[in-house]
């Protein structure tokens, strides 16, 4: 290269770099976002769906926030540490920040939403359950202490599984009726500002957050828009700037991205890593067959509904863990695309034609879509499905009963397979009248041991080897079917800028987005 | 004609009640539970925590138990609290009333006023182009599913001309007061109401043709044809006064659901109404919240039956109250 040539180069570089200066975030402007379905209440301790965490993620905090290889990051902890033994991890609590009605934050807060969130939140009661005793030596610190090394503790402090509650406002008071779970207060960058029920919720900026500059937007407006069609009109015609993932149906995101100005991600979704199988009855049936849920394997093109009704967005599941997850191996058997393989398979099975019901997920036509395909794929290869259509309450019940041989479901993983995969597996979780639990009746001590012993295994590499044992255990035996790692792209208008930052993506609130003038 | 308006209110609450038992068996009767449905939205239901919802929301009481419950709450009138909006029912139900009311009265007046014009028009003109074009318009809008007509207008005047809002009450965060609210309200009305109003236009329309057709063949507008009264008056005076009871009734019947707002077009244009909240509660299976608003509806409807029969008189002289 010429010196010149250097010499222009460098000046380039050097304007780009001014420019990406000059273009840094920008304070000031509304975001208008679509939410749906409506949240029944904004108060994250209490309700944990996901449209309460997407709104709630920027009134709350929680002690710490993941980066999308799923590092901690700091939240409400400025810092953290864990002991040799693995048993003892010591919060230090970011200095000066405080409630939004003027409060400070303290140490005594986060001893009380542990105690809150025991009585009230599902998730966090099974989180904590290693949990021995929390200890507050002093006003910023926070010392928790673990009957044993808990592999996943650290995983446990995002906003919607573990967020701070204000002691000051809940402490005595009965917390399901407590006046302000309507007029929400957290320690987040946005404040409560209105819900008018049906139309909008508003958050407005916290002027005296704890990050300095942060958050940079003045508003959010959330706006409720039942239809999927109307969520796509409503971002169409401008009203709207952010469709957070899974707002509109998949077949409407390739339009949707080529209009002027809008940005498309799948990121943001790495700590709860929507992991779709077919749930299949293990208990009577053909699907109590191992065969005939190989056959399944084999007889599913996997590919082709990634590719038709997932545009191309998301992965093959390999297994039980998604790609994200910690201690995820690849080393496991494949089940390509393979009918004369399924027919084999079937043959040896004994299927002589038997009637298998299959529930759809009632999420919507992109949901409904994958079920015709799969319906065509299992028909192809002589199973005899039976497709039986229900609303979302009516598959709650059907699963938790137990009462069908195969049904389509998607769930999070958060981040650790002894958070989000082991309960689907081990035969304890098996127990009727819950929805998300061992519903395929899946029972092998061996597994149950593994997961167990990874739960509690101590340091990272004992638990990656049980992992990888117990995941290959499971797709040689396919209580479920796995089916793909979802993606649900976030659309936006491209003068958006950072809006996801973390592998919390949208839920973890807007406090680093800014808007391009 | 007090004692048939205190005979016909004993009637209807009679009517209410029984109304309200069977609308609790037949919700109940239908799959799932709200407990299941925020266990699952939560997505980390645990038998405790369906446990403990059932227990908040005394779902875990016998059926008779809760039938009682309810039943002496709405003798107290008290419709309950909704599960999953964490609201008494009752006032859910008053918040979305002025947006559902002006929606559907809107629609109504609308479809009303026009169907009945159209209808006597066609009538009038009947057997020439001006009546197979109101016939047929009348079909072809009375046909059309309302989401299809809801979808294609909001492509039509939202996205392809850019003319009218495509969802919502008001322009959110316009912060509009005055006149230009009231204008910013009824930009965000047309789309829904035109839609509802189609279709009931289109049946007013067909129902005051075929009743003038009939009128007109009758006896009393051929003596007062002889008496050489002029077209208009006849058609005005004597046919539509007399073809109206039968779209009176129909209208009568109709306006009784309009609490009850419209469910699809307020879903699609997202339109805050209770046609909406019926929506959401039903597939959430948010027992309280749906049958407060059946409660609701059903009072309406029987209030507007009465109020259709004292309108007879007035349209009819002829009328009387039996008691």
């Amino acid at each position: 290269m010429s010196k010149r040539k250097i010499l222009m180069s460098l000046a380039t570089l050097c304007v780009l770099s001014t420019a990406a200066a000059a273009e840094g975030p920008k304070a000031g402007g509304v975001i208008n976002a679509v939410i749906q379905p409506e949240p029944p209440s904004l108060m994250v301790g209490l309700v944990q769906n996901g449209p309460t965490q997407m709104v709630a993620g920027n009134i709350y905090e929680g002690l710490l926030r993941y980066s999308p290889k799923l590092d901690p990051l700091p939240g409400l902890a400025e810092s953290w540490s864990v002991s040799e033994d693995g048993k003892v991890y010591t919060f230090k609590l970011v200095k000066g920040a405080t409630w939004h009605d003027g409060k400070p934050f303290t140490s005594a807060d986060v001893l009380f939403s542990i105690e809150f969130l025991k009585q009230t939140h599902a998730r966090a009661r099974g989180n904590l359950v290693q949990l021995d005793k929390v200890e507050a030596p002093d006003e910023s610190t926070v010392v928790f202490t673990l009957k044993q090394p808990f592999g996943p503790f650290i995983g446990i402090f995002e906003v919607g599984s573990l967020p701070m509650i204000p002691k000051h406002i809940y402490e005595g008071t009965d917390f399901k009726t407590n006046p302000a779970n309507n007029t929400p207060i957290g320690t987040g960058p946005f404040m409560f500002k209105e819900w008018q029920k049906g139309s909008f919720i508003r958050l407005v900026k916290n002027p005296s957050y704890h990050v300095k500059g942060k958050p940079n937007i003045d508003e959010i407006y959330w706006h409720v828009i039942p239809d999927a069609a109307a969520r796509s009109v409503a971002y169409e015609t401008g009203k709207v700037d952010v469709l957070p993932g899974g707002s509109v149906e998949n077949f409407d995101v390739p339009r949707l991205s080529k209009l002027k100005n809008t940005c498309v991600t799948g990121a943001g979704w790495e700590f709860f890593s929507p992991h779709s199988w077919l749930w299949l009855n293990n208990r009577a049936g053909p699907t109590a067959n191992k065969k005939f849920r190989q056959a399944l394997m084999f007889a599913i093109d996997r590919n082709m509904a990634k590719d038709v009704v997932w545009n191309g967005l998301g992965k093959v599941a390999t297994g039980p863990s998604g790609s994200a997850i910690k201690y995820y191996t690849s080393a496991v058997p494949k089940y390509d695309y393979d009918p004369a393989k399924a027919k084999a398979l079937l043959k040896e099975a004994g299927y002589k034609g038997e009637k298998v019901r299959m529930l759809p997920l009632p999420y919507g036509e992109t949901w409904q879509r994958w079920a015709e395909m799969v319906r065509q794929n299992l028909q192809d290869v002589g199973i005899n499905v039976d497709m039986i259509a229900t609303d979302v309450p009516g598959w709650n019940q059907k699963v938790s009963e137990w009462d069908y041989d195969i049904a389509f479901t998607y769930l999070y993983q958060y981040g650790d397979p002894a958070l989000g995969v082991g309960r689907n597996y081990v035969s304890s979780q098996i127990a009727k009248g819950s929805p998300f639990n061992n519903v395929e009746g899946y029972s092998n001590p061996e597994i149950d041991k593994l997961f167990a012993d990874g739960a509690v295994a101590f340091p990272d590499s004992a638990r990656e080897e049980i992992y990888a044992k117990a995941q290959k255990i499971l797709v040689e035996d396919v209580p479920v079917a796995w089916m793909l790692e979802l993606q649900f792209p976030t659309i936006t208008r491209c003068r958006v800028k950072n809006l996801v930052t973390t592998g919390i993506g949208v839920n973890d609130g807007f406090r680093d987005a800014w808007i391009e003038k | 004609m007090i004692s048939f308006i205190a005979q016909r209110i004993a009637k209807a609450v009679i009517v209410l009640l029984a109304l309200v038992v069977m609308n609790f068996f037949l919700i109940r009767m239908a799959p799932g539970d709200p407990a299941l449905v925020m266990a699952g939205e939560a997505g980390a239901g645990d038998q405790l925590f369906v446990a403990q919802l059932r227990e908040k929301f005394g779902l875990d009481k016998p059926l008779p138990v809760q039938l009682f419950l309810y039943v002496k709450g709405i003798v107290s009138l008290d419709l309950g609290f909704s599960f999953r909006q964490q609201m008494p029912v009752a006032k859910l139900i008053l918040d979305r009333l002025p947006a559902t009311l002006l929606l559907t009265g809107t629609a109504f007046a609308i479809s009303f006023a026009f169907g009945v014009l159209f209808g006597a028009l066609a009538a009038r003109f009947a057997g020439t182009w001006a009546d197979t074009a109101i016939t047929v318009a009348a079909l072809i809008f009375y046909a059309t599913p309302l989401f299809w007509v809801a979808l294609m207008a909001i492509l039509l005047f939202s996205v392809t001309m850019d003319w009218l809002p495509s969802f919502g009450y008001e322009t959110v965060g316009a912060g509009y007061t005055g006149l230009a609210h009231v204008l910013d309200v009824a930009a965000h009305l047309i789309l829904p109401a035109t839609t509802i109003g189609l279709f009931f236009m289109a049946t007013y329309a067909r129902m005051t043709r075929a009743s003038m057709l009939e009128v007109v063949r009758l006896d009393f507008v051929k003596t007062a044809r002889a008496k050489g009264l002029s077209d208009a008056i006849i058609q005005r005076r004597h046919v539509l006064r007399n073809a109206l009871l039968p779209v009176v009734t129909l209208a009568g019947l109709q306006a009784g659901t309009l609490v009850g707002g419209a469910v699809l077009t307020e879903t699609v244009f997202a339109w805050p109404g209770i046609g909406r909240l019926i929506y959401e509660a039903l597939l959430q299976r948010d027992y309280n919240l749906l049958l407060g608003v059946f409660v609701v509806c059903s009072a309406m409807v029987l209030a507007f039956n009465l109020i259709t029969d004292l309108v007879y008189r007035s349209v009819d002289p002829r009328i009387e109250f039996a008691t």
